[in-house]
């Protein structure tokens, strides 16, 4: 049986509980035997992006020491925070030392959900029955660090009754990047009016994500607008049995 | 030393960009990314002629002394005058120098991002110079005295009624919006001061270290008129525009013009080695090239961010920015805007001016993905956020101090899980306070900066409780 560790991220803990006990399930119901280290809190992603990079050591060395107690997969929910510790994480200890070598074999051994599923797992149905019109928004890192291109349309493809509409501008930023939001808030709210406008444009009726924070701002975004499609995570959606 | 910049503020500017700017924008731009985009189909080899131009870049900017050196022997063989400039300064009193020696009043200039750096037509003006830009685009900014908002297209954010309005109160004519009646007026303008110019400054593209030569890749003719009809050249260019030869130059050609405009190839490609050899040839009496340094010599000693100095200014980045595309070039505050411009100026102009531009962008990295040389522009973007914020050799940290405390104690609360978890199970009790419709709105600062554009979900970290209260129930059902 394979086993793997959940890595939850932060905006995953504070904001989608459901997501992650779908994530649960759904894992398990595949036959892969979990854990959850519960030390872990953020990747640190936030204060490297800004700049910190000696204030995200620490982070990143409790995030390796709760997930270095076991060897299996690490699979989260987010390619940006998968990216953060798979591409970045190295490049934070000089090579060389043990936190270099911890930091590698971590970095080998995390996954993006879609990424475990179709490329670890080589699953691509999950069984998930979803009848409803459906468009996509790729998110950054997931499409550009993490090179995840195909991923989340296999999946997608393969849901029962799901219709799917291709969103103009799928590879465009909705303006989510992080501290960026609260950095230059006019910039964000454009670039997510933007991509709201057209989620609106494309017909759909839910639009899905493999990223949190990209849901978070796309999801409020919509609100906002008053529309009344759903912003969903790609776990929520595969999780779905009926419409 | 580079001259202090003032204070590039973008935030302040992101707060009140004129709603026609990204329209204008957005328009522009989506053409040439479609165009960009169907060169790049035609061309299965496209991947391996951006890693060769990223090598020969990369190449040129190590070995940029060298080429230098062979690019000056080469021009003077060649009959030409090479004049070096430190600083912008230098640059300006240089050209001006070689106005008074040879008694110039009027001055004809195509596009050049060099002069646009070092504010030549200031300069001119004060010296009772007349300076004319004749390139559409620089035309019109020139004559609404700004600076130009996008590397190629300098009047980008204008809409075609706008450069009517513009023509009509400067020109004193009525003008149409039909952009090719536009370009008709402005013609007929810039013709009579073609005949009547003593001097022609140009930029240029690329510098040909093997043969001293100056290309010049342009799309209107005026280029061609302004360096071969007065009796003087003068070009002003970047010394990081050096390549090594013309089988390199094959290779900028093919992924310049595709980059920038989505064509094979620019309407001219002039190639000028020297002026004219003898009377009766065309071209003009003497070519000056003012080799600018301005801070890229500076740069280079920073074995991250040089990779700057790479940029052939195609603009492509800028083209595919959702920040520059929802903000316009002059947010970027200085003659150069985008990506490219948000990690050349905190170099050029130091993290003092321009510490806010390394921030202007969500490393989504879509610039990184078109640039023809294949610049790490989110690496880059990354590396001046550290200077920004923690400093490093080549500056002290600039972060305003709030940033800088708030940092530390995320990072104290995150490498600590229990202070972590604490505040995850406070942070819902503010929910009540603030929640309406399932949502989170007009929250307090800092968080009022994200409710002010869209509503926050709340906070209810209950993912590890149900984990324990879950595995509790399973180990005592296996009992």
């Amino acid at each position: 049986m394979p086993k793997a560790q959940l890595f939850i991220t932060c905006l995953g803990d504070q904001f989608y509980t459901s997501t992650l006990q779908n994530m649960t399930h759904l894992l398990e119901r595949l036959g892969v035997e979990l854990t959850f280290p519960p030390e872990q809190t953020c990747c640190g992603q936030p204060l490297f992006n800004n700049g910190f990079e000696d204030k995200t050591r620490p982070v990143a060395m409790n995030f390796m020491r709760a997930f270095a107690k076991s060897d299996s997969p690490i699979i989260g929910p987010s390619g940006s925070c998968v990216s953060m510790v798979k591409h970045h994480y190295p490049s934070l200890f000089k090579e060389g030392t043990p936190e270099h070598s911890l930091a590698l074999d971590i970095a080998s051994r995390t996954f993006e959900f879609t990424e475990y599923l179709v490329n670890v797992f080589k699953i691509t149905d999950v069984g998930a029955v979803y009848p409803h019109k459906v468009t996509y928004h790729a998110s950054c890192h997931y499409l550009r660090e993490m090179g995840l291109k195909t991923e989340a349309k296999t999946l997608l493809n393969q849901v029962k009754g799901l219709e799917f509409v291709q969103l103009n501008e799928e590879e465009t930023c909705c303006g989510f990047g992080g501290a960026f939001t609260v950095t230059y808030p006019e910039v964000s709210r454009s670039m997510m009016e933007n991509k709201v406008k057209h989620i609106i444009s494309s017909g759909a009726d839910t639009v899905v994500t493999c990223e949190p924070g990209c849901l978070m701002n796309v999801a409020g975004g919509l609100h906002k607008a008053g529309s009344s499609i759903r912003a969903m995570h790609i776990v929520d959606l595969l999780s779905s049995k009926e419409s | 030393m580079t001259e202090t910049h003032p204070y590039i503020g973008f935030e302040k500017y992101s707060e009140h960009v004129p709603p026609s700017i990204p329209l204008a924008v957005q328009q522009a731009t989506s053409r040439f990314v479609g165009g960009r985009a169907a060169r790049v189909a035609e061309l299965p080899q496209w991947g391996q002629l951006r890693r060769i131009g990223s090598d020969i870049r990369q190449h040129t900017i190590e070995n940029m002394d060298v080429y230098l050196t062979r690019l000056e022997e080469k021009v003077a063989a060649a009959g030409g005058h090479v004049h070096w400039a430190e600083t912008a300064e230098d640059a300006r009193r240089i050209v001006l120098q070689i106005a008074k020696e040879n008694n110039v009043k009027n001055v004809v200039k195509s596009k050049s991002m060099a002069t646009e750096e070092i504010e030549l037509n200031h300069a001119l003006e004060a010296a009772g110079i007349e300076a004319l830009e004749t390139d559409l685009g620089e035309y019109i900014i020139q004559l609404a005295g700004t600076g130009p908002s996008h590397i190629i297209v300098p009047a980008v954010h204008l809409k075609k009624e706008e450069i009517a309005a513009l023509f009509s109160a400067k020109l004193d004519i009525n003008a149409p919006t039909d952009p090719i009646e536009l370009a008709r007026i402005a013609r007929e303008v810039l013709r009579e001061k073609f005949l009547n110019a003593g001097m022609g400054i140009s930029g240029g593209n690329f510098l040909v270290a093997e043969t001293g030569t100056l290309v010049m890749v342009t799309n209107e003719g005026n280029g061609r008129m302004c360096t071969t009809m007065p009796e003087l050249h003068v070009a002003v260019v970047g010394i990081d525009k050096v390549i090594p030869d013309w089988e390199s130059l094959t290779v900028f050609l093919k992924l310049l013009a595709r980059s920038a405009t989505g064509q094979k190839l620019s309407t001219y490609t002039q190639f000028i080695t020297g002026p004219r050899r003898a009377e009766g040839e065309f071209g003009p009496k003497e070519f000056h090239l003012v080799l600018l340094d301005n801070g890229r010599s500076k740069i280079l000693k920073d074995p991250i961010g040089r990779d700057v100095l790479k940029c052939i200014r195609c603009g492509a980045c800028a083209n595919v920015c959702p920040v520059y595309k929802n903000v316009g070039g002059f947010a970027y505050g200085s003659f150069i805007s985008g990506p490219i411009g948000a990690i050349l100026s905190p170099q050029m102009y130091g993290t003092q001016a321009a510490r806010e531009l390394p921030y202007a962008s969500t490393l989504c990295g879509a610039c990184a993905d078109v640039c023809p040389v294949k610049i790490p522009i989110p690496t880059i973007l990354r590396h001046l956020r550290r200077r920004v914020a923690q400093g490093d050799a080549f500056a002290l940290p600039t972060i305003p101090a709030p940033i800088r405390e708030t940092a530390n104690l995320a990072s104290l609360a995150l490498a600590q899980d229990w202070i972590y978890r604490l505040g995850a199970r406070l942070l819902p009790i503010i929910n009540p306070f603030f929640r309406k419709d399932n949502w989170l709105s007009n929250m307090p600062y800092p968080l009022n900066r994200w409710t002010k554009v869209r509503p926050l979900p709340p906070f209810g970290a209950r993912f590890r409780k149900w984990w324990i209260v879950r595995s509790v129930k399973e180990t005592e059902s296996t009992r």
